[in-house]
């Protein structure tokens, strides 16, 4: 019960923080994605269930305050959850390196789903130049956020599983 | 083992089924979603303003580390431009008086007078890189409707798209999405200033489709918004024109434009309570004054003193909704 609630707080916070993040801690223009370093480290550290439930509750709100098609960011995080998670079994959630490995990957997704979906299909079809503006950048801001938020979220996860069996 | 892995694979097909039916709702029903969202936005949103300003609360701070030399050479740099504003202010007072009166000689009533407005917060910002749409902390109870105009300072800011009691969201001109139909001050020449990601770096807009056969138009000329505009309110300044060339076809220009607004740096902005009535075709046009004017027959006929002068006054006022 108590895990319930703090996941679910955590959802709220991470949704509400994205959308409030201020701009003087933007880096030329880019905020990073708080949402995809909570799935990719939920994923890592519990499972293919729990990070994509994370994912998409996270993604549903988000829907409801950006207010454009509901469903889009829920679809995304959650798969994102999901593909993240099989890495539950084959690594350790201690170490660093992993958690931020899996972070640039899905934010690497997220950024390639953003573009295909809303700006391809308006014909704005200069890849390369939001490839270089955007992805990346946010890819390399959202990584090094990671680094910290990821002790919060491991931090979290210890506190809130029974570790005697 | 097996069972775990299966679940997990089920779990993900509901979870997409559900995602795609919500997409297709929202496409299909753009209002059906609205309950929820406006609900939760109204929770929500006062949770966002007091986030919002402690983050501006924070980033307060590194202003305080500004130089007092520095402040005290800014401030005589102001005052002198307050100066040279204020006498070019009482300049522009006489003309605005030589203006309105030339107006009534023409029964041109209201074209560009002052707005009514409501000041507003920005309180979130549109949750991406992506995109430029942010959320203010006024709403339906402030007056403010869907297609209101909002400005900041002088200049066009944006358009709301969506209002609840106390929120709003606000699409910004530099969206990729917006396009404004726009004119050159000068020459009344019509163009669009479309928003444009890749031109976000550089701070401007693109302009397109201006028609200008004798070249009367020039770099660093105005850009207000046009009378044909469907939502706009005519004559908000949206920016200066900084390029300008020739298109392939050698019938437009296109090129691009400085906005006067910060947007990097928006917190306060003005909102229009009152609407662009837009007037599809001169067809309407007609008909609706023809409507109009056997009205006023009709109710000039019935009574008289006071009451006809107050109902006078209110087919006339119809009539300026009607433009």
């Amino acid at each position: 019960m108590k895990r319930r609630i703090s996941l679910t707080v955590l959802c709220i916070v991470t949704a509400l923080m994205q959308t409030v993040w201020p701009v003087s801690l933007t880096i030329a223009s880019i905020r990073p994605n708080l949402v995809v370093i909570l799935t990719a480290s939920f994923s890592l550290m519990c499972g293919r269930k729990t990070g994509m439930l994370m994912g998409f509750w996270t993604g549903l709100l988000l829907d409801i305050f950006s207010g454009g098609t509901i469903g889009f960011y829920a679809l995304i995080y959650a798969w994102t959850g999901f593909l993240m998670g099989y890495s539950y079994r084959i690594f350790y959630d201690d170490d660093i390196k992993t958690p931020l490995l899996l972070i640039a990957g899905s934010d690497l997704l997220y950024g390639l789903y953003q573009y295909i979906g809303t700006f391809l299909l308006r014909g704005r079809i200069h890849f390369f130049f939001y490839l270089r503006r955007i992805i990346i950048p946010e890819m390399i801001f959202t990584v090094i956020l990671g680094v910290f938020v990821y002790q919060l979220n491991f931090w979290i996860n210890k506190k809130t599983t029974r570790t005697y069996f | 083992m097996n069972n775990e892995k299966n679940s997990g694979k089920v779990l993900l097909g509901i979870l997409t089924v559900i995602c795609a039916g919500l997409i297709t709702l929202s496409i299909i029903f753009p209002e059906g979603t609205d309950p929820v969202s406006y609900t939760v936005r109204f929770l929500v949103s006062p949770l966002q303003k007091s986030m919002n300003s402690f983050g501006s609360y924070l980033s307060g701070f590194s202003g305080n580390l500004q130089s007092s030399a520095g402040l005290r050479e800014e401030n005589k740099e102001l005052q002198e431009k307050v100066d040279t504003l204020t006498a070019e202010n009482s300049k522009l007072v006489l003309d605005k008086e030589e203006l309105e009166r030339l107006q009534i000689l023409l029964d041109l009533k209201n074209e560009y007078s002052d707005y009514d407005t409501v000041g507003a917060n920005v309180i979130s910002k549109d949750s991406g890189n992506w995109y430029s749409k942010f959320t203010i902390d006024k709403g339906s109870d402030d007056g403010i409707k869907v297609d209101s105009n909002v400005m900041a300072g002088a200049g066009l800011v944006g358009i709301v798209t969506k209002v609840g009691p106390n929120w709003a969201t606000v699409r910004s001109i530099i969206d990729d999405d917006s396009n404004v139909s726009a004119m050159v001050s000068t020459t009344s020449d019509t163009c669009i200033i479309a928003g444009n990601l890749q031109l976000i770096d550089q701070g401007t807009l693109s302009l397109v489709k201006l028609m200008d056969d004798n070249d009367h138009v020039h770099v660093g000329d105005k850009v207000v918004t046009s009378n044909i505009s469907e939502k706009y309110l005519p004559g908000i300044l949206i920016g200066y024109i900084s390029e300008l060339n020739n298109d392939a076809n050698n019938l437009t220009k296109s090129g691009q434009l400085t906005p006067v607004v910060d947007f990097r740096h928006l917190q306060e902005v003005l909102v229009t309570r009152t609407l662009k009535n837009y007037v599809p075709s001169t067809d309407d046009a007609e008909r609706d004054k023809e409507e109009r004017s056997k009205a006023e027959k009709e109710s000039q006929g019935e009574s008289e003193g006071i009451s006809e002068a107050a109902e006078g006054g209110e087919s006339a006022d119809g009539g300026q909704g009607g433009q």
